[in-house]
């Protein structure tokens, strides 16, 4: 499980970025955070990730606590942050620079087999189109199977046909190993289709705001009326986290209670 | 006619160009580099030819080709040669080792750039020819200032562009090495080095250049051997033939060694999206 104690960041500029986020994620929860920009999503995840450190507060995983970058954590960024200099192949295998040669060849070739993307092993990062590229970006993340996979706005810089594919693409490959997902997204829909729960953020400083279950059974249909029902509550609370008169709710309720509606 | 036709369709319309076309362009290409400077030596050949002038001062290509080969028979021509490529090469030898050690310190280390870079910039405002003196003084007339002095030519070009290429490395890339957790040592090896190659070669390539020119000047000042004293010999004794003939020879070793160091980098830097070699070139 993942546990989030009131966990603060604070810049050195003094921007409050963060303040006591606290949340529970069991293992293989699929968890989508929802906010305005500049609510310290993207900062949480960071924290999370062990790439900054909270200013006060603690993330720990399985009762271990997480200060620097877990091996059991991965991260996929907006971008895809290949390394321009490796191949498709040898990028995907970048984390498992510890396995003997015959065993890392073989796991690359079966992620590259599962993005779809076997033809283009030896091409460079230079010559595959943005969507291939994320897909080879979550290749070398879950290839070292995570417990957690943190995913920072991954498909926002991609079309909406691309998005839907990378969306089912990102589902298909959460069930072989079940990691825990927390996916930062400025899209409503993909919250929807993807996430057992969201949280709603609202920013100055960034907090929790809301949370929404999404009981809904998988694979999900985008078009039924209860999806619509599921987008449309989300949508309220996130209209309601930028009214600067909705006081803030208590962000200790049950689950249960934020169903407000 | 051969030349610019296809070369405007292949850049338009690959699809459209056939094999031969494309060929010949292949090999047009560098023709229409030597096109001009070609012109001009025959048409100075001709000029001194036909008599309008009797090319003293300015002789014809065949008057320096004579030249080049009267010394490559007599054995100096390997002999300067030989002393000039050994001086460039030990001078270049130090300046990139102490400019990329030096680089890479100052690039990796903040407290160490605070610490040394102010130094290494004034010093790299002095004019490197201002050093000559001193160092004909301290370490003597022979190879040793002379090296000294394309070493310090060497230097600045190596330190400024790994030390710039090392800050200039991209934060996001490096993320990704620290959600690898990769080491220290694996970091530099696998994320540090190849990010920096690009611009290391490059600034081999300008230091290569200035050790080039430093050896020119450091043997205009004094050496009884090497190209630098066939250009002075040649003004010496008013034999314009033997400078142009050296300085043609600079103009070939400096070109040569500057493609070594290209092709030797080459297979390291396939990866990049290099916009020269999109056009073919
Ligand atoms: N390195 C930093 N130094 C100082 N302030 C920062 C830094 N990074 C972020 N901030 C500030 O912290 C706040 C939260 O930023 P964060 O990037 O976490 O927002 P976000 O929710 O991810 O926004 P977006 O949806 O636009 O990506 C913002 O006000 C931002 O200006
Ligand atoms: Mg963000």
């Amino acid at each position: 499980m993942l546990a989030l104690h009131r966990v603060s960041k604070t810049y050195p500029n003094g921007v409050e970025a963060l303040a006591r986020f606290s949340a529970e994620i069991h293992q293989g929860e699929i968890v989508a955070i929802i906010g305005g920009s500049g609510c310290g999503k993207s900062t949480l995840l960071r924290a999370i990730a062990g790439l900054d450190r909270a200013s006060s507060g603690t993330v720990t995983l399985d009762d271990e606590a997480i200060a620097s970058p877990h091996a059991k954590i991965g991260i996929i960024f907006q971008e895809p942050r290949l390394l321009p200099w490796l191949s498709v192949a040898d990028n995907i295998g970048f984390g498992l620079a510890d396995l003997p040669a015959a065993e890392r060849r073989e796991k690359v070739a079966r992620a590259l087999e599962r993005v779809r993307l076997t033809e283009k092993a030896q091409a460079w990062p230079r010559e595959l189109s943005g969507g291939q590229a994320q897909r080879v970006a979550i290749a070398r993340a879950l290839v070292p199977q995570p417990e957690v996979l943190l995913l920072d706005e991954p498909f926002s810089a991609l079309d909406a046909f691309t998005r839907r594919d990378l969306q089912d693409h990102l589902l298909d490959l959460w069930a072989d190993t079940r990691p825990t997902l927390m996916l930062v997204t400025h899209d409503v829909d993909e919250a929807v289709v993807l996430a057992d729960r969201v949280l709603v953020m609202r920013p100055r400083p960034g907090r929790l705001f809301d949370r929404i279950e999404i009981n809904l059974g998988r694979p999900r249909d985008r078009n039924s009326p209860l999806f619509e029902n599921f987008k449309r509550s989300v949508l309220t609370s996130l209209d309601r986290s930028l009214d600067r008169s909705v006081p803030d709710r208590d962000a200790t309720q049950g689950p249960g209670q934020a169903m407000w509606w | 006619m051969i030349s610019d036709a296809p070369v405007l369709q292949q850049s338009s319309e690959p699809a459209e160009t056939a094999a031969a076309p494309s060929r010949i362009v292949r090999y047009a290409r560098p023709v229409l580099g030597v096109l001009l400077p070609l012109t001009l030596a025959l048409g100075w050949e001709l000029v001194v030819w036909v008599g309008w002038s009797n090319g003293r001062l300015v002789p014809p290509p065949s008057r320096v080709f004579a030249n080049i080969t009267e010394l490559a028979r007599s054995g100096e021509l390997v002999r300067h040669i030989t002393a000039t490529l050994w001086r460039v090469a030990l001078g270049f030898a130090f300046g990139v080792v102490a400019g990329t050690l030096l680089g890479a310190i100052s690039g990796y280390w903040s407290l160490a750039r605070r610490l040394l870079d102010p130094t290494v910039q004034a010093l790299r405002a002095i004019p490197s020819l201002a050093w000559v003196p001193l160092f004909i003084l301290w370490l003597g007339i022979f190879e040793t200032s002379k090296i000294a002095l394309i070493a310090v030519g060497v230097f600045f070009p190596v330190y400024l562009g790994v030390m710039g290429a090392i800050l200039a490395v991209d934060r996001k890339i490096v993320e990704v090495g620290r959600t690898f957790r990769l080491s220290g040592p694996a970091m530099i090896r696998r994320i540090l080095l190849p990010a920096v190659l690009p611009a290391y070669v490059v600034s081999l390539r300008v230091g290569l250049g200035l050790g080039w020119m430093f050896v020119v000047a450091a043997e205009l000042i004094g050496a009884s051997e090497g190209l630098g004293y066939l250009l002075l010999d040649g003004q010496q004794l008013g034999k314009p033939a033997q400078i142009l003939a050296a300085i043609v020879i600079f103009a070939i070793l400096g070109k040569l060694t500057d493609w070594l160091i290209e092709v030797a980098a080459a297979p390291f830097l396939r990866w990049q999206d290099a916009f020269g070699r999109a056009k073919g070139a």
